[in-house]
């Protein structure tokens, strides 16, 4: 059985830790080897309980899986260039689009940045040397390979055709492979419970001393309140999708009214996860900005509490408002108006974010660098879709907008122009941390500057589809639609083909990258301490706890000032 | 609304009494979003340029944003949220509400089609039928999987889900064809679900009960029900064969359940002590999920008749007892408990 490592915290400080366990930790500059070339052989990576490793373990998968679901996206809006038939049959459309929403949010965007970035980062933000449970951290790795894989399978057996939603009694009926995508969604389930487990775990147990809870980086708290919903909401989408599972295997009938069952129930029973799900994806990307923000503008964020407590606030308000996804589904009256309200609210945490956010610009000493080109593009998209979110929160609007194009564009201004575009901005800010190289700046914010454009244009055009009344999941369409379509189609090409750039500007400064520094960003956050690419067990000297990963009055205390006593400092700063 | 407003949105024509409403709405709210992302965003580009870095490595000294200025931001959002909730509501909330004597169409759907049964017995595949500025009521089921009714041009959009029996309303305001559109996904022919609703003036609508000529190119026909003339008298058949009448009477008297005389639309007391109007929603209910609302001082003894009675059945039997909802009852001997009123609600009036 796992137990929590004490000497996992950080190394030096007195907890009984084995010597012989200590990385080089005597004196600055001299760490052990990093963490890439600690151990260069097949296994040492595929039997690894080092965080970073697993971290970049889940990051390479999601990139495949994202490069997957991308394809998916490229060949269905290559499929709607025309109004009736362009490259496939409506059969293969309407698996291609499901396929492309299970792989994009289960496969790419729920692990993108929590169990990738999560996973590198939380330990080190914490000063600890590893999550709290490393070898379950590794099987939850390897039961979202498992899964995946199962995805994989199912696709090669046909794929499914429910959409991401599995609706029954459709799903009951279809003819389609269900069974076995819901097998690979549950497995992966399992992972993002056991990471949410580990990372509250470790939250709790694994900061360093003087590390109080209002001293975490904002990542922390993002990462936090996303394994709160992880651990809670997932069972819920499990048990859902096994019933539709052992409805369409056996024929149970359990949703279906013939039998007693209530096809409504299963739409409760699945956005009780799944709206909860997307603050899974979006709280980490909150996460991200709230690190790159305060690092670029270097100023202190101008209100941590208020990140903290509404990233709680989502957490939990996001619970009670699934049902703004049911207004026209035969919900009462009252509850409608319950779940619009509610929904209101919860739009007031990010709103609060949002300002924060800026606010934390105002007298700083702004550096435009990509992952703050990435940040611009994340608050206009995101702020225009959160106003959107809004939009169809508002129930009489809803009625119109319901399951049409507005709400394709909506959810993708959220999940593309929030998550992704967060995401990049976390490739880009944490590189050099974990590669230990410098990109090309120029070249990086040109791909930044196409992602931008390049989704602007695909999805901005699906509002006015959306508007003009064409509903989601349609394989024909009226030709009127089809300018927009057209316009659609153009900016996914853009987009993927931006998407290529940035894959090709950074795997190309992997190889040619200049030798980053420790710190390359001026950046106060605890694990900018660490060398890049950090030692296996992440520091070789102590990052400035005391003064909070925020504060930007006083200059860097690593490096140079590191061997200075804190009296010391305390006198010539 | 506008033109040009209804231009800039990509709009469909306003065509049902509600929709200029939910425009209205949707113009502020859209409003505000453009405005609200365009402003945040020119503030930060603003402080990116006045607080760009002047040397390297500087520091800034700590400042927040105060609480005031926290609160009032917060303050005002949320207003005007709230704002937006309170008007949405109430538009959805009247969008939900049938209004008193609108007429009743009986709506089944099934992959891929609609079909419309009228309370005359027509019935139509498809296309829809109605007259100009009259509230039409639609009680919607399904045969099969989800989908969902949906007018771009009302602005309106319903579920249509097996097992349940859903109603909606509109009221078109000017004659024309408008799209009917499956917007639920419900199998490889989804995108070719459709249909239109055939909005008719006064005069054309009276021509069109009368025979066949509004009828659109395309549009199929079923006589099974018509032959047998219309809903109503259907009903009664119906409620004979499929023994109805063993516990509910049509002479007043209370049997084993409660007679059909003035039921439609009278004030129904439940055995929880809440109350309920007997429309088109509560009958179909009370014949899918008996147990679901027990009316007081009967047992709970009904079966339920799902899987058993088809849509055009339970539109049969619900214009039957729509049609005995104004006759008096006459009790022909007195009983200790008092027979249900004759029906106070609002009443449906036939076409």
């Amino acid at each position: 059985m796992t137990t929590i490592d004490a000497s996992a915290l950080f190394p030096g400080r007195a907890t009984g830790d084995d010597p012989a366990q200590e990385p080089a930790a005597a004196a600055p500059g001299q760490a052990g080897p990093s963490y890439l070339t600690d151990g260069t052989t097949v296994w040492s990576w595929i039997a690894t309980t080092d965080h970073k490793r697993i971290g970049v373990m889940y990051f390479v998968t999601t990139v495949f899986a994202l490069a997957m679901g991308g394809a998916f996206a490229l060949l269905l809006r290559a499929e709607h260039l025309t109004p009736t038939r362009t490259i496939v049959d409506a059969y293969t459309y309407n698996r291609l689009f499901t396929m492309h929403g299970i792989v994009m949010v289960w496969l790419f965007m729920i692990p993108s940045i929590p169990a990738a970035f999560g996973n590198f980062l939380l330990p080190m933000m914490l000063g600890a040397k590893d999550v709290a449970f490393p070898r379950l951290n590794l099987l939850s790795y390897y039961i979202y390979l498992v899964g995946s894989i199962w995805v994989l399978v199912a696709l090669w057996m046909g794929g499914c055709d429910t959409g991401w939603t599995f609706y029954t009694p459709y799903s009951a009926h279809s003819p389609s492979a269900v069974v076995p995508t819901v097998f690979g969604i549950f497995i992966v389930g399992w992972s993002t419970i056991l990471t949410g487990m580990n990372f509250i775990v470790t939250t709790h147990t694994m900061r360093a001393r003087g590390l109080g809870w209002f001293r975490m980086p904002l990542f922390v708290w993002a990462m936090y309140g996303t394994s709160i919903i992880q651990v809670l909401a997932t069972p819920v989408l499990a048990i859902s999708l096994a019933i539709v599972g052992v409805d369409h295997a056996l024929d149970w009938g359990l949703f279906d009214p013939a039998r007693g069952g209530d096809p409504v129930l299963y739409q409760h029973l699945f956005w009780f996860y799944s709206h909860p799900a997307v603050y899974i994806m979006i709280l980490p990307a909150m996460g991200v900005i709230s690190e790159v923000v305060p690092t670029f503008c270097h100023h202190n964020i101008s209100s941590y509490k208020a990140i903290a407590y509404s990233t709680l606030g989502i957490a939990f308000v996001g619970f009670g408002t699934w049902g703004h996804h049911m207004f026209v589904a035969g919900i009462s009256a009252f509850d409608a108006g319950a779940f619009g309200v509610l929904s209101m609210l919860v739009a007031i945490f990010s709103a609060i974010k949002v300002f924060t956010w800026v606010f934390t610009m105002r007298a700083g000493s702004i550096v435009l660098r990509t992952p703050l080109v990435y940040f611009f593009a994340f608050l206009f998209l995101f702020v225009f879709g959160g106003m959107t979110g809004v939009a169809v929160a508002t129930q009489s609007l809803d009625v119109h907008w319901h399951d049409t194009y507005f709400v394709v564009a909506h959810f993708h201004f959220i999940m593309v122009g929030g998550t992704l575009t967060a995401w990049l901005a976390a490739i880009h800010y944490w590189f050099p941390k974990v590669t230990g190289k410098m990109y090309s700046e120029r070249w990086a914010t040109l791909g930044a500057v196409l992602v931008f454009g390049g989704f602007f244009l695909t999805f901005f055009p699906q509002f006015l589809l959306g508007n003009a009344g064409m509903p989601r999941r349609y394989y024909d369409y009226d030709p009127v639609y089809q300018p927009l379509h057209v316009a659609s189609t153009i900016g996914a090409f853009i987009l993927g083909a931006a998407m290529l750039l940035v894959c090709i500007v950074l795997v190309v400064a992997i190889f040619t990258g200049e030798r980053a520094s420790a710190n390359p960003w001026d950046s106060r956050s605890y694990e900018w301490y660490a060398p890049s690419p950090p030692p296996k067990h992440n520091f070789d000297r102590e990052p400035a706890f005391g003064r909070g990963p925020y504060d930007y009055a006083e200059p860097f205390a690593g490096a140079a000032e590191f061997e200075a006593s804190p009296e010391a400092k305390a006198g010539t700063s | 609304m506008n033109d040009w407003i209804l231009w800039l949105l990509d709009l469909p024509p306003e065509a049902s009494t509600y929709a200029a409403g939910v425009d209205c709405l949707h113009f502020v709210v859209i409003t505000t979003t453009v405005f609200g992302a365009v402003l945040v965003f020119l503030l930060a580009v603003y402080w990116l340029v006045r607080y760009r870095q002047r040397r390297p490595l500087e520091t800034t000294a700590t400042s927040s944003i105060s609480l005031r200025h926290e609160i009032a931001l917060i303050g005002g959002l949320l207003s005007l949220f709230l704002a937006f909730w309170v008007v949405g509501a109430t538009q959805y909330n009247h969008m939900r509400s049938p209004p008193a004597g609108a007429m009743t169409v009986y709506v089944t759907a099934k992959q891929w089609m609609w079909k419309f049964g009228y309370p005359s017995g027509r019935a139509s595949m498809d296309i829809l039928t109605v007259p100009v500025h009259r509230p039409v009521k639609l009680v919607m089921t399904s045969r099969d999987v989800i989908h969902s009714f949906y007018v771009p041009a009302f602005r309106m959009k319903q579920d249509v889900v097996p097992g349940r029996y859903y109603t909606a309303w509109f009221e078109a305001t000017s004659p024309g064809q408008y799209a009917i559109e499956c917007a639920e996904y419900c199998g490889v022919s989804h995108s070719r679900m459709g249909g239109a609703v055939q909005v008719l003036s006064d005069e054309d609508y009276a021509r069109w009960l009368g025979g066949k000529e509004f009828d659109a190119p395309g549009a199929r026909f079923e006589g099974s029900v018509a032959e047998r003339g219309d809903l109503a008298s259907a009903g009664r058949d119906v409620a004979a064969r499929r023994g109805c009448f063993a516990c509910h009477t049509i002479d007043g008297q209370p049997h084993i359940g409660p007679t059909w005389v003035g039921l439609f639309g009278s004030e129904v007391t439940l055995a929880d002590g809440t109350s309920v109007v007997a429309d088109e929603a509560y009958l179909t209910r009370s014949m899918m999920d008996p147990q679901a609302q027990i009316v007081r001082g009967y047992k709970p003894v009904m079966p339920t008749y799902f899987g058993v009675l088809e849509a055009t059945e339970v539109a049969s039997l619900v214009e039957f007892m729509k049609s005995i909802a104004d006759v008096t009852p006459t009790p022909a001997i007195t009983l200790p408990r008092v027979a249900p009123e004759p029906g106070t609600g609002s009443r449906g009036s036939l076409p």
